[in-house]
């Protein structure tokens, strides 16, 4: 029986959150009134002309820096053209052959290995509008009637298309989500998969294991979320590889991902692909990308996840928390940079802000901007419990204080007297003090009564008024009882 | 004499000095008008309502003291592919009918800016796609001088108009010769800028790297004046020139003395009427007594220029023309489907003229054919734009004829398409350039119909090709005004 492999490239669709859409000075908004958005160049009506939204050209290229791209130095749009009720010029002016970034990658891991996902080309496009189907479950088939809103039309949209380098559901989906995740983090997309600003279509196909030849591929569409994506996938190998074992031969096509069947259907499109005559933009003159620019580009980038990931290995945390740490919000990974930078225990630190720093901001249901907690307190946090000078509970509590402004995490354990006591010649003393005061305890413990012990303890820390480090205690009590 | 049979120039002067207000030049040319469009159709739309009020309002500045400059207060007529704001806007098309675009054109806010009063849209080929203006879902426009005759086009419209005096200067559009060749055909001077000077933005676009807005006038003066009016760069246009527009004036009056004129050897020989050639030679010649330097040029390309055009232009308008489809605006008819919806406002609304251009355009950017077809014209447009910059380092103007012939006669070509499209055979080469080029009038056949005379200039050159248009004007001493003008 032969062993399948299955190839998989995604095309990514994103949003721009640019102030004006891509051809025309309309605002890009989510959500408004339908068509009030709206301008003659967004509306196609006639005589209206496209002028190039600079800031987005720019957003393109960082997003083609950040993956590694080339950046063409000059690029020009093309018209695509292709009939559709929401594409109000029956045109989408697109990029064809002159992308603005080609030829880059994506390093994301999976199952703790690192894949290189090519990325061949990044490239810029109007969004068309919206259809909204009256009646039939919002599906064109069986619509009783079509509105339309045209606030979504000429908002600007970035193009990704990776080359063919996933081999599993598992892989596109990490693929997906790391992408999402650093077009967030470059600040420009809201890039949100369910409010349609990021968008993944995914080509699937399968051949035998050892095989170089690609399979005939499939198009899926209509995945709204990253587990849908990945369900898609996984759904059409299977379907894929059935259909080749059972001496059928997979057709050129694409395929809507049906959520509540677990299965993806054939569109009943029509027959080959569709020849969208594209030529050069007439109405628009070429891009141009001069070197300072992308320099600038380049210079203004934030340090990417990739990077990330292995800086963080390197301070020595465990891959898990090197996962939860990369996929934490922003402010919170500023905090722990800032505090290892301080000299805190990169480890610590990074258990406290995945742990308990977490929890606490999400306990008081607020986030990372609206409290005083800074790099700093994390640092003091950390290095009073490594000292011994906080044990973890009182550490708890110092934290929570520190998050509703109670004021830095020394001053609140002074304040509070959390402080432990970690001086072994103030707890030598109650020790001796205690040992003195109950000489048939010793006599017990030596007697092979192990228990006896904790009665001990607990005296020197009631002794001390439960400020002594417990541990220090044991190790104080042991030393001179055996 | 009627105010409508004034210059733009002589009208300005009669405002500013009491002889006539704004109002009466429009009364003027709205009575000429209405003895004129029975029989000529210039017009698709009239706005007697909106040009009355301009009209007023331009007697009240100028009495108040307020002078918006040379076209304050001039009836204007515009080709009814300009879009104006709360005025119906139909390019001739059935698919447009009653439409009224929600803003003006960029050169119709320039205007209206400027103080002048609109008088209406005028007749055009339909999205401006033909050269006799019988393309028109709304019937055709008829010459002055011959009313069984086509004006030309497909600012066919503007052109009978500034010629009969419904207004005393227009605009129209031209992508392949559409302002010269009717100016030609009517008697008028006609300009056609280098590409990008004026703005695009509100003009219903046919072929976008070809259309260019320009004036149609009675002198080369007055179109300088209608041109200047609306120049300049747009930060609506992506097109528009980023640069100063050229100085014009300073050489305007010079004469041809030592200019070097170049006549395109290819635009002449079987096919042109012998008295348009020899209307060209006798200017020529008087140009020559004046000192300019007369050489005859190659431009082998030229040859091909017609069939460039023909792949490159409806190319474009098939994509241009898309978004008329029945969805937002315009004419819809109904069907099962929203495609068949789309396919059946389409196939009603177009006529066959566009719907031919349609399909040439869609066929030659198809998979398969694209490089053979569109890539190749392309080509071919620079191999042209690199022979016109080699002659131009010896010659400061090319002329030719406008058109190969005077008005034909309704009906001659419509049956014959490529006859049709032959008649823009000298007019095509400037617009797959973007170069300037103007028709000036240099007299009349045997039957009394106008010849015109075309010179051509590199890109931004307007100045020495006004310079040679007037010197062209002066001694070509055209004066006649077609029969239908009405008595003197």
């Amino acid at each position: 029986m032969t062993a399948w492999e299955s190839v998989i490239g995604i095309e990514v669709h994103v949003e721009l959150r640019t102030a004006s859409k891509m051809f025309c000075g309309c605002p890009v908004v989510f959500g408004d009134r339908p068509n009030t958005a709206v301008c003659p160049t967004c509306l196609g009506l006639p005589g209206a002309l496209p002028v190039t939204n600079g800031i987005a050209i720019e957003w393109l290229a960082r997003i083609g820096l950040a993956l590694h791209c080339q950046i063409a130095p000059s690029s020009v749009f093309h018209r695509k053209n292709y009939f559709y009720a929401d594409v109000p010029k029956n045109y989408q002016i697109s990029q064809f052959d002159l992308p603005v970034c080609t030829n880059g990658w994506l390093d994301v891991v999976v199952d703790g290995e690192e894949i290189r996902v090519g990325i061949e080309r990044a490239h810029m496009e109007e969004d068309t509008g919206k259809s909204l189907h009256q009646g039939s479950g919002g599906r064109i088939h069986s619509a009783t009637s079509t509105l339309l809103d045209f606030n979504r039309s000429g908002v600007p949209l970035v193009e990704i298309v990776s080359r063919p380098d996933l081999r599993s559901a598992v892989q596109a989906r990490t693929y997906a989500q790391d992408l999402r995740a650093l077009v967030a983090e470059l600040g420009v997309s809201d890039a949100r998969m369910e409010e349609g600003s990021i968008r993944f279509d995914a080509n699937v196909s399968v051949r035998p294991i050892g095989a170089t030849d690609l399979g005939t591929k499939v198009e899926i569409k209509n995945m709204n979320s990253f587990r849908s994506l990945e369900r898609a996938i996984a759904s059409e190998i299977d379907r894929q590889i059935n259909l080749v074992e059972g001496g059928g031969v997979v057709i050129q096509e694409t395929r809507h991902w049906d959520e509540a069947a677990g299965a993806t259907q054939g569109m009943r499109t029509k027959e080959g692909s569709s020849d969208y005559r594209y030529f050069t933009e007439p109405d628009l003159v070429p891009m141009v990308m001069v070197p300072a620019t992308i320099e600038r580009l380049q210079a203004d980038l934030p340090e990417l996840p990739a990077e990330r990931r292995h800086r963080f290995a390197q301070l020595g945390l465990d891959p898990q928390v090197v996962d939860v740490l990369s996929g934490t919000e922003p402010g919170l990974r500023r905090v722990f940079d800032e505090a290892v930078a301080l000299g805190a225990d990169p480890v610590m630190g990074a258990n406290w802000v995945t742990g308990e720093v977490t929890a606490a901001i999400r306990k008081a249901e607020a986030t990372t901007a609206d409290i005083p907690f800074t790099g700093k307190d994390l640092a003091e946090l950390v290095t009073m419990v490594k000292e011994g000078s906080l044990s973890s509970s009182a550490a708890k509590e110092v934290l929570a204080a520190v998050i509703m402004g109670d004021g830095s995490p020394r001053a609140v354990a002074l304040a509070r007297d959390l402080m432990q006591v970690s001086d072994e010649a103030l707890i030598g003393a109650a020790v001796d003090q205690v040992l003195a005061a109950n000489t048939e305890a010793i006599a017990r413990f030596r007697g092979g009564e192990e228990k006896v012990l904790g009665f001990l303890v607990g005296q020197v820390m009631r002794a001390t008024g439960g400020k002594a480090d417990p541990k220090l205690v044991n190790t104080l009590l042991r030393q001179r009882i055996t | 004499m009627s105010l409508a049979d004034l210059t733009i120039a002589e009208a300005g002067a009669q405002l500013r000095s009491g002889g006539a207000t704004s109002v009466d030049l429009l009364d003027a040319v709205i009575e000429r008008a209405s003895f004129t469009e029975a029989q000529l159709h210039c017009y698709l739309t009239i706005d007697h309502v909106g040009a009355r009020s301009a009209a007023e309002s331009a007697d009240r500045e100028l009495t108040a003291g307020t002078d918006r400059g040379p076209l304050h207060g001039i009836p204007l007529a515009l080709k009814d592919n300009f879009c104006t704001r709360g005025l119906t806007t139909t390019c001739s098309s059935q698919i447009l009918a009653g439409y009224v675009p929600p803003y003006d054109a960029t050169v119709v806010s320039r205007l209206r800016g400027g103080g002048a009063v609109i008088v209406g849209k005028t007749n055009l080929d339909e999205f401006a796609m033909g050269s006799s203006t019988e393309n028109s879902a709304f019937g055709p426009t008829r010459n002055p001088w011959d009313p069984e005759r086509v004006p030309g086009g497909s600012s066919g419209g503007s052109a009978a108009a500034v010629a009969v005096g419904s207004a005393l200067g227009a605009f129209g559009s031209d992508t392949g010769g559409s302002i010269r060749q009717p100016a030609s055909l009517c008697g008028v001077v006609g300009f056609k800028p280098t590409y990008g000077l004026v703005s695009r933005y509100g003009l219903v676009a046919f072929a976008s790297s070809l259309d260019q807005i320009g004036p149609l006038a009675r002198t080369v003066g007055d179109a300088l004046t209608l041109f200047e009016a609306v120049a300049g760069h747009d930060p609506l246009d992506s097109t528009s020139y980023p640069g100063a527009v050229p100085e014009m004036r300073a050489d305007f009056e010079t004469g041809p003395k030592g200019i070097r004129i170049g006549v395109v050897s290819e635009l002449s020989g079987e096919g042109y009427e012998p008295e348009v050639a020899i209307a060209m030679t006798r200017t020529l010649n008087q140009l020559a007594d004046d000192g300019a330097e007369i050489v005859e040029v190659s431009l082998p390309t030229f040859e091909l220029a017609l069939s460039c055009y023909y792949l490159i232009a409806p190319a474009e308008a098939s994509a241009n023309l898309a978004r008329f489809d029945g969805v937002r605006y315009g004419l819809r008819i109904d069907g099962e489907t929203v495609e068949e919806m789309m396919a059946r406002t389409r196939a009603e609304g177009f006529g066959p003229e566009v719907t031919r251009r349609i399909l040439l355009g869609t066929y030659s950017l198809s998979a398969g054919y694209y490089d053979a077809f569109y890539g190749q014209a392309n080509r071919l447009r620079t191999k042209l734009i690199q022979e016109l910059a080699e002659v131009h380092q010896r010659v400061e103007v090319l002329v030719s004829p406008t058109s190969p012939t005077v008005a034909f006669e309704l009906g001659a070509k419509t049956q014959d398409p490529l006859a049709m499209y032959l008649s823009d055979v000298c007019t095509i080469p400037a617009d797959l350039a973007g170069t300037p080029a103007i028709s000036v009038p240099v007299g009349n056949n045997h039957q009394g119909l106008p010849i015109g005379l075309q010179v051509m200039a590199p890109a931004l050159g307007e100045a020495v090709m006004f310079r040679v248009a007037r010197a062209v004007e002066e001694r070509a001493g055209f004066v006649a005004r077609p029969p239908m003008a009405g008595p003197p």
